[in-house]
C-alpha cells in the first residue's frame, strides 16, 4: 500500500485495528463507518471501520523524524527533513515488522521540505505511516522537493487507499490546509501508483486545480522516475510479490496469531492431557502449533512453489506435508487409526484456514476470489475439524 | 507477477468501451497491467490478473469501468458476513 520499497502490502487491512465496535462507532471517528451501520451502502465502500483508534499524526513540530531546520515559505514555515535514516529509524521499522508499536508508527501530516525546494520544485505525496515517510525521504537524497504527507492514521499508502483515508477528500483538504497553492507555482502532484484506489485524479483536479501524476509503485524507483522526465516505465507500474516481500510479512502475522495459538493450544493441551497423558498433550500441542505455522509462515514463503491457485488448497497441501513429517518423526506408527485419521483431517484444515487468511496480505488476490474460496473452504474446514473431533472421541472410548 | 496467479474468472471488473475516451488512466493506475489502449479505446490485456483494487474505476473520468472493490482478506470477510447477519463478533476490523 504506498510508495514503499518493501511492501507491507495489505497487511494493515489484516490487522485487528479495531478492538471492538465501540471504537469505530464512537463520536469523532472518521466517516468510514460502513461497519457501524449494517445495511447502509456508502459510495466509498469502506473495507472495515477505517482507523481503529483516534491515533493521529499530530501537528508538525521540530520533533518530526529527521528534522533539520525550518524553511520559510509564503505559506509559513515548513520543516526541512534529512534524507538519512538514523539507527533509531531502522530499529523502529524493525520493531514495526514485529507488530511492536506498529499502530502508532506515525508522523504528523502536512508539508515537508527535502533539500531546499523552490516554487517550481516537484511535490510528492505519501502516507503518514512512518515507514512510508522514511522510505520516500531516504530515496530523495540530494534532491530539492516538497513532500505532502496525508493523514492516513499511520497506515501505509495501499491499505489506506483501500479504506479511502489516503483518498480524494484528505488530499484536497491537505492541499488547502497547507496552502500548497501559495507554496508552489505549478499545479502538479506526484502520487504513488498504489494510492490510486483511494484517489480520484480527475476529482482532485476539479476541486483543487492540481493535476495528479501517478509516479511509481515503489519508492526505490522514484529517483529514476524523476531523472527521466517523470516517465513511468512498465516495470515501475508492475507490482511484485517476491520471496523477500512475502517473508517480511511473516513476523507480524505470527505475532497477530499468538493470541489464538495460546488460546486453542491451551485447550488442546488440557484436553489431550485429561484424555491421555502429558506426552500426548505435548504432542497434540506441537501438532497444532506446526499446523498453524505452516499456514502462517511456510505457505507465504513457499507460495509460488506450492501447487494450486487457491490459498485453501495450498494450505491444505502444506498441512498434509506437515502431517506426514509429524507422522514419521513423531512416532506415528504407534498411533491408532482414529488418531492418524483425525490428524490427517484436522492439521491440513488448520493450515488451510491460516493460509487462506494470508490472502489479505498479498498483492494479487481479488475480493471475489477470496469470497469464492471461502464459500467452499470454510464449510470444508469446519467439517474436517468436526470429523476429526468425533474420531478422537470415538478413539478414546473404543 | 507471472508466477503467481489467483483464481480464474472471478473478477467483477467491467469495462464499457462505448463510453471510453481512451485517456489511458486505467493503464496508468493498474498494478497488474489489466488494461491496454488501442485505437483510443481501452481493452483488456490481462483480465484474469485483476485483483479488484478499484484504482481504475476510481480514476476513470467517464465512469466506463466498474468493479466491486474492497477488502480481500478472509478474516475481514468473515467479519463482514457476521455484520450483515447482525451476529456478534462482526464488529472487528479485518
Amino acid at each position: 500500500m504506498k510508495i514503499q520499497k518493501i511492501i507491507p502490502v495489505k497487511q494493515s487491512l489484516n490487522i485487528r485495528q479495531i478492538k471492538n465496535t465501540e471504537d469505530c462507532c464512537s463520536a469523532g471517528s472518521l466517516p468510514t463507518t460502513a461497519c457501524c451501520t449494517p445495511g447502509t451502502t456508502t459510495t466509498e465502500k469502506a473495507p472495515c471501520c477505517g482507523p481503529a483508534t483516534e491515533i493521529t499524526g499530530g501537528v508538525i513540530s521540530d520533533k518530526v523524524p529527521g528534522f533539520i531546520k525550518w524553511l520559510d515559505t509564503p505559506a509559513g514555515r515548513v520543516p526541512q527533513i534529512s534524507t538519512k535514516l538514523t539507527v533509531q529509524d531502522h530499529f523502529g521499522a524493525c520493531k514495526a515488522r514485529w507488530a511492536i508499536g506498529r499502530m502508532s508508527y506515525i508522523v504528523p501530516p502536512g508539508l515537508y521540505a527535502i533539500g531546499t525546494p523552490f516554487a517550481d520544485s516537484p511535490v510528492l505525496v505519501t502516507a503518514n505511516y512512518k515507514m512510508s515517510y522514511d522510505l520516500v525521504r531516504q530515496e530523495m537524497a540530494g534532491r530539492n522537493l516538497w513532500l505532502l504527507v496525508l493523514e492516513t492514521f499511520g497506515v501505509n499508502v495501499w491499505c489506506a487507499a483501500g479504506k479511502s483515508s489516503f483518498g480524494t477528500d484528505e488530499l484536497v483538504s491537505r492541499i488547502n490546509r497547507t496552502d500548497l497553492h501559495n507554496v508552489v507555482n505549478h499545479r502538479q502532484l506526484i502520487l504513488p501508483i498504489l494510492g490510486a484506489p483511494g484517489v480520484s485524479a480527475h476529482q482532485t483536479a476539479k476541486r483543487t486545480g492540481f493535476t495528479v501524476k501517478y509516479g511509481t509503485i515503489r519508492a526505490s524507483d522514484l529517483p529514476e522516475y524523476l531523472d527521466n522526465g517523470m516517465h513511468t516505465t512498465s516495470s515501475m507500474r508492475e507490482i511484485t510479490f517476491n520471496t523477500y516481500e512475502r517473508a517480511i510479512l511473516v513476523p507480524v502475522e505470527i505475532v497477530l496469531t499468538m493470541k489464538s495459538i495460546a488460546t486453542f493450544g491451551f485447550i488442546i493441551f488440557i484436553a489431550a492431557y485429561l484424555a491421555n497423558s502429558s506426552t500426548d498433550a505435548l504432542m497434540a500441542f506441537l501438532a497444532y502449533l506446526g499446523a498453524v505455522l505452516t499456514g502462517v509462515a511456510v505457505v507465504p514463503c513457499l507460495l509460488p512453489w506450492i501447487p494450486g491457485r487457491s490459498f485453501a488448497i495450498k494450505g491444505m497441501l502444506a498441512g498434509l506435508a506437515w502431517s506426514s513429517c509429524l507422522f514419521y518423526l513423531g512416532g506415528g506408527s504407534s498411533w491408532n487409526i482414529t488418531t492418524t485419521t483425525a490428524a490427517l483431517l484436522a492439521l491440513p484444515a488448520i493450515s488451510a484456514f491460516y493460509a487462506m487468511n494470508f490472502t489479505g496480505c498479498t498483492t494479487y488476490t481479488s475480493r471475489s476470489g477470496v469470497k469464492k474460496e471461502m464459500r467452499l473452504g470454510i464449510p470444508a474446514i469446519g467439517s474436517a475439524l468436526a470429523a476429526a473431533f468425533i474420531l478422537l472421541i470415538i478413539g478414546r472410548f473404543t | 507477477m507471472k508466477n503467481l496467479r489467483y483464481l480464474k474468472d472471478v473478477a467483477t471488473l467491467k469495462l464499457d468501451q462505448s463510453i471510453c475516451i481512451g485517456c489511458g488512466r486505467c493503464v496508468e493506475v493498474c498494478p497488474h497491467q489489466v488494461f491496454t489502449v488501442e485505437s483510443k479505446k481501452a481493452l483488456f490485456n490481462d483480465f484474469q490478473a485483476c485483483m479488484e483494487c478499484g484504482a481504475c474505476a476510481k480514476n476513470c473520468p467517464v465512469d466506463a469501468i466498474t468493479v466491486d472493490a474492497g477488502v480481500g482478506c478472509a478474516s475481514g470477510m468473515i467479519n463482514e458476513w457476521l455484520r450483515e447477519r447482525k451476529l456478534p463478533g462482526g464488529g472487528g476490523c479485518c
